[in-house]
């Protein structure tokens, strides 16, 4: 039942590493005034850390393809409601 | 395909079923996050102004700091899946420990904010933006309280000998949740604190 290759312990550390560098990037970047960037920016910081998170954490890394689309799946379905609902708001 | 997973003659089979019903269940989680989320999106797009307002209102380092508290809670769930997978049941249980004792100093800081924020008379009838701030961070508050809960089950079944390298089925599928937990609030924190 492992998962992957390598030592979970010192992969577990440099994510960990990772996701507080991360964060501190984007409290920083936060400060500065980029405009609509500053949306774009914080919401791919947030995106590279929750793939880090999903792969390594929750070992989607080494999963086979039906885990893979019971995680991608109800992502694809959250973006069809959003789109569909802002749609059906910004039209009316 | 029938029976509980427990109850599977081979083990590998009833360790990754068990670990589809978690996704399942974390599939489900996404689209009741995600309705409050399309809600935030919606509002942020008609009210651009007063999210832009209130927002500030909301303390950064605060959130910083529990976002920092939460990512080494997921540290500690990842040491201690690993822990019993090397079959050391008291390790297990001293970064479950510590993961609970994490998660309780999110709520505590939750608490803060909340009471700060009630202090100066903001709730959640005040506005749009501040209605969704606490669905939003309360019904991950109650998702934290639920991982407490697990994780207290599991380190439980750790003190009764149930759980070894061979058998860590429990300890693996809560800190799954767990780091689902931990996934969400990646996403509150620049959405809620930092977006401006």
């Amino acid at each position: 039942m492992a998962h992957g290759t390598g030592n979970p312990r010192r992969t577990g550390i440099a994510v960990f590493v990772a996701l507080l560098l991360l964060t501190v990037v984007t409290v920083l970047v936060s400060y500065v005034d980029l405009g609509l960037w500053n949306a774009v920016v914080a919401l791919l910081i947030a995106s590279v850390k929750a793939s880090l998170v999903a792969l390594f954490f929750m070992h989607l890394k080494g999963e086979n393809r039906l885990v893979w689309g019971f995680a991608l799946v109800p992502i694809a379905f959250l973006a069809l409601i959003v789109f569909g609902t802002l749609v059906d708001t910004m039209l009316r | 395909m029938s029976g509980h997973t427990g109850e599977h003659a081979d083990p590998a089979v009833a360790f990754e079923s068990a670990k589809l019903g978690v996704w399942t269940f974390l599939a489900t989680e996404v689209l009741l996050f995600g309705a409050l989320f399309t809600a935030y999106t919606v509002f942020r797009m008609q009210y651009p102004e007063m999210f832009r307002v209130e927002h500030a209102k909301l303390d950064r380092v605060l959130g910083a700091v529990n976002t920092v508290v939460l990512i080494t809670s997921s540290l500690m769930v990842v040491l201690g899946v690993d822990a019993i997978k090397r079959g050391k049941a008291r390790l297990l249980e001293a970064c479950f420990g510590a993961t609970i004792l994490l998660a309780a100093a999110f709520l505590c800081v939750k608490y803060v904010e909340y009471a700060a924020k009630f202090h100066h008379g903001i709730y959640p009838r005040t506005n749009i933006f501040f209605s969704i701030y606490f669905m939003l961070t309360g019904l991950h508050g109650v998702h934290v309280l639920l991982g407490m809960g697990l994780l207290s089950y599991v380190i439980v079944l750790s003190r009764r000998g149930r759980l070894s390298a061979d058998y860590f089925t429990p300890a693996e599928m809560s800190g799954l949740y767990w780091h689902f937990v931990d996934l969400v609030w990646i996403y509150l924190f620049p959405l809620l604190y930092l977006i401006g």
